[in-house]
């Protein structure tokens, strides 16, 4: 008798009086697959205009060049890091390096070769010093912030090919460039600080950045000694 | 069935009967455990010149120092253990040698680490490379045809120069001191690790050296030499004479004579490639250079 009752008892009957107590929240949305495919679509960029792919990566990287060169304590260049601000200053540095008067006798200043080998290698070099002193930082944030501090330096570099065509009395162009290059590679090394020092225990900050100080130094006297054809 | 006996707490007697039946054998507390720890990972805390204790203690650590396969990043993270202080000192000592001080006992501790030697290598690069360029400039500065060049491949030489000597000196040193080792029963040799760290803060001299080679003058530069390498080469002998003394004469002299002579090499062949003296220093200029000179005048 028991069995045929079972039988007629309709389907998980025995769950009917299961209750969900009140002190498990309960959360999330039930959502339709179907409908979050429709927002998945939304963010594909194959649909979009071309212009606005290419506009919305540039404004992240002015973003990040805005807060370069008004360094406070933000961390929008290291949540959303991209290479591509530091690809482009690189570049452009080292376009700019290039025009030294060309000897045959091989005296002359960076090939662009090694400008390139010098700011990626470098970062890279920098970067595994301060993962491998125990920095929290990861990998490419790191070689994002000091790709995009490389900013102030492109602007000394433009500046000083400027001062090379207008003031034409050696000496005098020297210490203006000089004090250009001086204050820019001052406010890159404050600028990627700001940015690095906080992931590093205090007794091993200054094991951090000396390096980032020997890599601006080295880039800055890059630009300094940029001298153009005669 | 455990009984409620069984799972009372039990006074541990047997290492108690242990200890009694065998009072020499070493017992480690837990105390004893993290204050060593603690005392080979500070250096300012352990002063004293206990062998032994620092023996025990490298055979604790050397143990735990080496996690890892060579292919993990732990592996290399654990030669990156130093503090700022310790660099510091680490450089003060490789400056001002003192006779008696070996720098890998007194500084080193058995703790080596990579980020001296490699950015002390990475400065003097740039320290040589820029020095000479300025050199370059400062002598030929009354020279009204010199047109100022940044000479940037001498960047790539000096870099090629300080790594090789820096990691391929070592290399041959220590494999030298671990076959003589070897073969003559001598006291522990040094690590390759500890080998590459002297050499390393021994070339931190050269930095302040070779900015000041770009003062164009000869006797200012050989003094600096002299000087370099007194201190250099001392910190050098200090820390290997006491392994090879108990060899033969002939291979202590022989062995301790060519680091000093590869290290001279390095310092001399740096200074003749790199930088240049003023090529006339004399005040009266003979008559042919005056002619030239006015020539040269008319022609601008």
């Amino acid at each position: 008798m028991a069995e045929v009752d079972e039988a007629n008892k309709p389907l998980f009957a025995g769950l009917s009086d299961v209750s969900i107590s009140d002190d498990i929240p309960v959360e999330g949305d039930i959502s339709v697959p179907l409908a979050s495919h429709s927002a998945d679509d939304e963010f594909s960029t194959l649909d979009e205009p071309v212009k606005d792919t290419i506009l919305r990566d540039l404004k992240a990287v002015g973003n990040k060049f805005v807060h370069v060169m008004y360094p406070k304590k933000s961390s929008a260049l290291l949540r959303d890091w991209d290479l591509w601000g530091p690809l482009l200053l690189c570049v452009t540095l080292a376009l700019l390096l290039q025009g030294g008067s060309s000897d045959s006798k091989g005296d002359e200043g960076p090939q662009f070769a090694e400008v390139f080998v010098i700011i990626w290698f470098g970062s890279v070099i920098i970067t595994l010093n301060s993962k491998l002193l125990g920095g929290t930082i990861s990998f490419f944030q790191s070689l994002c912030v000091l790709g995009y501090c490389i900013l102030p330096l492109c602007v000394a570099m433009l500046v000083c090919r400027l001062v090379l065509l207008l003031v034409s009395a050696t000496t005098v162009s020297f210490i203006i460039r000089l004090l250009i290059v001086t204050a820019s590679f001052g406010w890159s090394t404050f600028a990627s600080t700001a940015f690095l020092a906080d992931s590093q225990p205090p007794n091993r900050k200054a094991l951090v950045v000396y390096p980032v100080f020997l890599f601006y130094f080295v880039i800055g006297w890059m630009i300094l000694t940029f001298s153009p054809s005669s | 069935m455990a009984s409620p006996d069984d799972l009372k707490f039990q006074e541990f007697d047997e290492a108690a009967d242990l200890l009694s039946a065998d009072p020499g054998a070493s017992t480690l507390s837990v105390s004893a455990l993290s204050g060593t720890t603690a005392g080979t990972q500070d250096t300012k805390v352990d002063l004293s010149e206990d062998e032994e204790n620092q023996q025990e203690n490298s055979g604790l650590l050397g143990g735990e120092n080496k996690t890892g396969g060579f292919w993990t990043f732990e592996y290399y993270q654990s030669f990156f253990n130093v503090d700022t202080m310790q660099v510091l000192d680490r450089i003060k000592g490789s400056v001002m040698p003192v006779p008696g001080r070996n720098f890998i006992k007194h500084h080193i501790r058995n703790s080596p680490d990579l980020y001296g030697p490699f950015w002390i290598c990475a400065t003097l690069v740039f320290s040589v490379a820029i020095s000479g360029n300025l050199s370059n400039f400062l002598s030929h500065k009354g020279d009204g045809q010199y047109h100022y060049r940044p000479q940037f491949h001498k960047v790539t030489i000096a870099a090629l120069v300080v790594f090789l000597y820096a990691w391929l000196v070592p290399l041959g040193v220590w494999g030298f001191l671990t076959w003589r080792q070897g073969t003559e029963r001598q006291t522990s040799a040094y690590s390759f690790l500890e080998t590459v760290c002297v050499y390393g803060y021994s070339l931190f001299i050269f930095i302040p050296t070779s900015v000041l080679w770009s003062i164009p003058f000869q006797w200012v530069q050989w003094t600096l030499i002299v000087i370099a390498m007194v201190i250099s080469g001392s910190v050098l002998v200090l820390t290997f004479w006491p392994v090879v003394r108990d060899d033969t004469k002939v291979t202590a002299f022989a062995t301790v004579a060519s680091i000093v002579v590869l290290h001279a090499l390095l310092a001399i062949g740096c200074k003749l490639y790199f930088f240049e003296t003023a090529l006339e220093i004399t005040p009266t200029p003979t008559p042919g250079h005056l002619t030239t000179n006015t020539s040269m005048g008319q022609m601008n």
